[in-house]
């Protein structure tokens, strides 16, 4: 029972209405997020209605075979932080480190292929700005198109960096023997964040890589 | 004193009695909730004030019926603002088809007006009373906004795209152009006077100023100098497709779908041709951003224009 | 005096780490309290220069280019560090676990998280202040923000961004507290509507907020990396731009005002003695507000270019979103009527707002009057209405609440003639300095022009010289509040004979707030039962 008085915050009644409470905050800040990534897709769906073969044109430069790998890559590491949580969930703590630390290294496959996605980009002159070179007339557009791409995949990886923080956080508190079998919402919360992110790229995925195959 | 002190502005064009008629009736209804609210306030708090430390209030819930009653007729009586003020805005943004037209680019910071004849003035705009007058407007840099206290309108003037604005005076006189769009450093300075004359002064005043050339020869003289004409001939067999007649109607695209050739369509059709290509042709138009300014392509739409009006039907 | 020192939480420990690192939610809300009064008086000081500038019609006084600089950051301060953060980071926090009976709210750290991230992007928006200023407007149309503008939006907008989540983490924090952390018996419709207000305003907090926040992260992209998405010389369109910001600001108009309706329902019902008339329809039109509010930001763009069909639609959904404002009106106004009023100073700002307030939402319906609107719309008839609302209506709220609970902040009072005073010239001032805005509006004076044509100049001097005794107003409250910090007389528990829980404890509050869980068994605003009636403390609550 000791161990139980320990994770109690103060300003709680009992255990149960802090696992609640900690439910209902990820859940809101799962809905800004929504509302976070949904203006980046309002602004990309608008200027793809209104440059159809542009934004075509500009996806067949995507390498849609690393676009597909970072998928799987991303669908494994979901898998991977499900059997962690439930490690955590039983109790076995060996368990819930492993896959901790397999989630980790699945996130930082998929950022290394988007770090070598984004230096052939920049070799091919399709970064925004100055030296941005597209040929034919749609170049424009497709700049457009490429300044979704940064800024929606960009703030993508920005938050797997943050999600590998905190699981890197909870591989401390895991070591430390932090959790138990009656309290492991970190583990839990961190893990409905990572399922986030990782369904932002599912929607990525086809919007950004597959629009010009269908074309 | 009150010279100094106005306290309503001019009214110098047909929609301004309109707009002042609606701005009575939201003014009456405004008096009278406000003189409704306050004197309520007034009399409950004296009436009702505390007359000893230990006095409470009567213990009142509420009233559904008199909640029913302050739901239902405020929003009845907003739904005749919204009614009444969509028909004046419907009517403000639909020009008659007889307006005289003249083109209006905005940079910071002033107003270009070109008009058809071939006259173009720098922050004045002439035109004739009582005659419907028709701006289309651009922007080359910033966002601006086109506004005539007088004549109680008001649209923004946009980089990269046409709007338009119509107003047909009724008093000769001068009156204020503000630009009410901030746009930079000397946004307050970017004044420019609308000057409404009889229509025998006008004319003078067209024949007075003429540069020699109207806005579509000056548009055709364009279209010659960028080799327009060599693809887009007149007979449709060019390389493109003929541009004879063309203006204002369904074009169908290369791809399936249809567009209206408007003025934005013409515009965007020589900026970025490969956008939307016409069905049956090759996209093989170079793009001519750079090579004409906006007036260009202004003058040159007023050119098109005219080609409606004579000529053999070239449709494919 | 007590021979014996009573333990609270401002005594409790002592030094700048005890403050800086508190996850009491009572000092975090001090720490708020003096961060957006300091913004205030930044705000205020830009205020002031615009005013003085506008006294005569040459723009004489300052360079356009600082004038442009002046109204953008006076902006860009009152909005994001002022307005929006006031009630709710100030008094939400402060009181709304005390309304519910809690120890703290559900995050404390969290709590104390927002407060530094506050701090954080203020420090980067007076950088840009302090670096030379930015001219876009707080609204910060595109292309001039992300192209054409020389001036520091970068670093301003970075600090927009980074103050967001801080009302994001606030919002968060207060759901969550008010879903899960009511004290027993304390049902949804037992709850004050201060918590109510609160809600709804926490529901635009975390619903708006990300949008803002990444619409000025792309405005920023573009600025610094020239990325291209609004930019219309590489086929971007300004005008998405302008939906993405309102679909947020407008919203956030109602974070500024629904904050203060809660307050102005417990001010009016306690000066009353008497409960609010229609609580339920207060309650309901709060989140009605919060909910229809995010489907009108079109209104602020019927000149804009977007279709006549949208404008047609915009307009009829911001009629909509006045009724739930109109049914509080009448609901207060109703409130009054057979109760016991009295004068004391919370009381005059709050019938000082009722009476502003109801000119503002009168004069937003000419706004949403499609062909009123497109006379007035960019004039100064927009910034008379929208200062009625936040000036007139959110700042008197705050003021009437400052004063309402600040003897159980601080356990003192300050002196009542004074701030009487104060209500008063407050109330003169506001009025003198905005009514003759509307004038000018609907003559055609133009919003942030440097100069005038002279024929506007009286009614600007009216208005400045308005500006100069509400200056007196905003800063007599401050010298007599601090000065209470000393020599107030102790305020008791009770003071005003309110109902609610937060009456229920000591002036200033223990730490934990209450001694024991208190159980609820009446409804909000039980002014004719006695507190011992409504509120049961266990047996080892304090006598």
């Amino acid at each position: 029972m000791s161990d139980v008085i320990t994770v109690r915050a103060h300003q709680f009644d009992d255990l149960e209405q802090q696992h609640e409470a900690s439910w209902i905050g990820m859940w809101i800040f799962l809905a800004t997020e929504v509302m976070f990534f949904g203006g980046m897709f309002t602004g990309y769906a608008f200027y793809r209605a209104a440059y159809p073969q542009a934004f075509a044109a500009a996806s067949n430069r995507l390498d849609v075979w690393l676009g597909a790998i970072n998928t799987a890559v991303l669908i494994s590491s979901s898998f991977t932080m499900a059997l962690a949580v439930h490690g955590a969930e039983t109790g076995r703590r060996k368990a819930l480190i492993r896959f901790l630390l397999l989630t980790i290294v699945l996130g930082a496959v998929f950022l290394g292929i988007k770090f070598f996605e984004y230096h052939s980009k920049f070799e091919e002159h399709l970064v925004p700005g100055h030296s941005f070179q597209f040929e034919g007339l749609l170049a424009r557009p497709a700049e457009i198109f490429f300044s979704f791409y940064f800024a929606m995949t960009g703030m993508h990886a920005l938050h797997m960096v943050i999600g590998i923080g905190l699981l890197a956080v909870m591989v401390v508190k895991a070591r430390r023997g932090r959790f138990s079998t009656g309290y492991f919402t970190p583990v839990e919360l961190t893990g409905l964040y990572w399922h986030f992110v990782d369904i932002v790229w599912i929607f990525l995925f086809p919007l950004l890589y597959l629009v010009g195959r269908h074309l | 004193m009150f010279q100094n002190l106005p306290l309503f502005p001019e009214k110098a064009s047909t929609i301004a009695y309109r707009v002042d008629a609606l701005f009575y009736f939201l003014t009456a209804v405004a008096v009278f909730f406000a003189a409704l609210i306050f004197i309520l306030i007034v009399v409950f708090a004296v009436k009702y004030r505390r007359r000893s430390a230990t006095e409470k209030g009567a213990p009142i819930e509420g009233n559904i019926a008199l909640e029913i009653l302050w739901t239902v007729v405020p929003l009845g009586i907003t739904m005749v603002m919204f009614g009444w003020g969509a028909l004046v805005y419907v009517d403000m943004f639909d020009p008659p088809s007889n307006a005289l037209e003249i083109d209006v680019v905005a940079k910071q910071w002033m107003w270009k007006m070109q008009h058809r004849e071939g006259q173009s003035e720098i922050n004045e705009l002439h035109v004739p009373v009582g005659r419907p007058v028709q701006l289309m407007m651009t922007s080359e840099d910033v966002i601006h906004s086109f506004f005539v206290p007088a004549f109680r309108i008001k649209m923004d003037v946009l980089p990269g795209r046409y709007t338009t604005l119509w107003f047909q005076p009724t008093k000769a006189g001068e009156y204020h152009l503000f630009c009410a769009e901030f746009c930079g450093t000397q946004h307050s300075g970017m004044l420019g006077r609308v000057i409404v004359m009889e229509p025998a002064e006008y004319q003078g005043w067209l024949d007075g100023g003429a540069t020699g050339m109207s806005m579509e020869q000056a548009g055709a003289q364009l279209f010659q100098r960028l080799g327009c004409g060599v693809c887009h001939r007149p007979d449709g067999a060019g390389q493109g497709p003929s541009l004879v007649g063309i203006f204002g109607r369904p074009v169908k695209l290369e791809g399936g779908g249809a567009v209206t050739a408007d003025e934005a369509y013409i515009r965007r059709s020589i900026l970025e041709p490969h956008a939307q290509v016409v069905a049956g042709y090759k996209p093989v138009m170079p793009t001519f951003k750079g090579l004409v300014s906006e007036d260009g392509i202004l003058q040159i739409i007023a050119y098109l224009k005219s080609l409606q009006k004579e000529g053999p039907q070239a449709q494919r | 005096m007590n021979a014996q020192r009573r333990e609270h939480y401002l005594n409790v420990n002592y030094g700048v780490r005890s403050w800086l690192l508190t996850t009491d939610h009572k000092r975090i809300a001090w720490l708020y309290l003096v961060s957006v009064t300091f913004f205030f008086f930044v705000g205020g000081f830009f205020a002031t220069l615009i005013r003085l500038e506008l006294l005569t019609p040459q723009g004489d006084l300052v360079q356009a280019e600082t004038y442009n600089k002046l109204f953008t950051m006076h902006g860009v301060t009152m909005v994001f560090f002022f307005l929006i953060p006031s009630i709710p980071a100030v008094l939400g926090n402060f009181l709304i676990p005390m309304m519910i009976g809690a120890r703290d709210l559900a995050f404390p750290k969290l709590n104390l998280a927002s407060w530094y991230i506050f701090i954080i992007g203020g420090l980067f928006t007076l950088a840009a202040t302090a670096a030379g200023g930015v001219d876009t407007g707080w609204t910060f149309y595109t292309p001039y923000s992300s192209i054409y503008s020389n001036t520091h939006v970068a670093l301003t907008v970075v600090g927009i961004f980074v103050t967001g989540f801080s009302s994001i983490l606030t919002g968060l924090n207060f759901i969550v507290t008010i879903h899960k952390m009511r004290a027993p018996g304390l049902t949804w419709f037992r709850l004050p509507l201060f918590v109510w207000a609160h809600y709804a305003t926490s529901i635009i907090f975390v619903l708006g907020t990300p949008v803002l926040a990444i619409t000025l992260a792309l405005v920023g992209l573009e600025r610094i990396f020239g990325l291209g998405i609004f930019d219309p010389a590489r086929g971007g369109d300004p005008v998405l731009f302008q939906h993405l910001f309102w679909f947020y600001s407008h919203p956030a108009v109602y974070i500024m005002i629904l904050p203060s309706m809660g307050i102005v329902s417990e001010l009016i019902a306690c000066f009353s003695r008497k409960r609010i008339f229609g609580y339920a329809f207060v309650a309901f039109a709060s989140l009605g507000i919060a909910i229809i509010g995010f489907l009108v930001w079109g209104h602020h763009m019927f000149v804009s270019g977007q279709s006549v069909h949208a404008g047609l639609v915009f307009s009829l959904l911001s009629f909509l979103v006045a009724i739930p404002s109109a049914i509080k009106v009448f609901n207060w106004t109703a409130t009054l009527y057979k109760g016991s009023v009295s004068y004391d100073a919370p009381m005059l700002y709050s019938l000082g707002f009722i009476g502003v307030f109801t000119i503002g939402g009168l004069t937003g319906l000419f706004l949403a009057t499609l062909g009123f609107d497109v006379h007035v719309t960019d004039t100064y008839f927009v910034v008379a209405h929208f200062h009625y609302i936040m000036v007139g209506g959110a700042v008197m709220g705050y003021l009437g609440g400052i004063h309402f609970w600040w003897p159980k902040m601080t356990g003192r009072l300050y002196p009542e003639i004074l701030a009487r005073l104060a209500a008063l010239i407050v109330f003169l001032g506001f009025n003198l300095t905005f009514f003759p805005q509307f004038v000018l509006g609907f003559l055609g004076m133009p919003r942030r022009y440097h100069a005038y044509p002279p024929e506007f100049q009286v009614l600007n001097v009216m208005s400045s010289a308005g500006a100069s005794i509400l200056a007196v107003g905003y800063v007599l409250p401050l010298v007599y509040l601090i000065w209470s910090l000393r020599y107030g007389a102790v305020a008791g528990r009770n003071p005003w004979g309110a109902r609610g829980l937060e009456w229920e404890t000591d002036s200033p509050p223990p730490t934990h707030n209450f001694d024991t869980t208190p159980r609820v068994t009446e409804s909000a605003y039980a002014y004719e039962k006695e507190p011992e009636e409504i509120y049961h403390f266990g047996a080892t609550a304090h006598v």
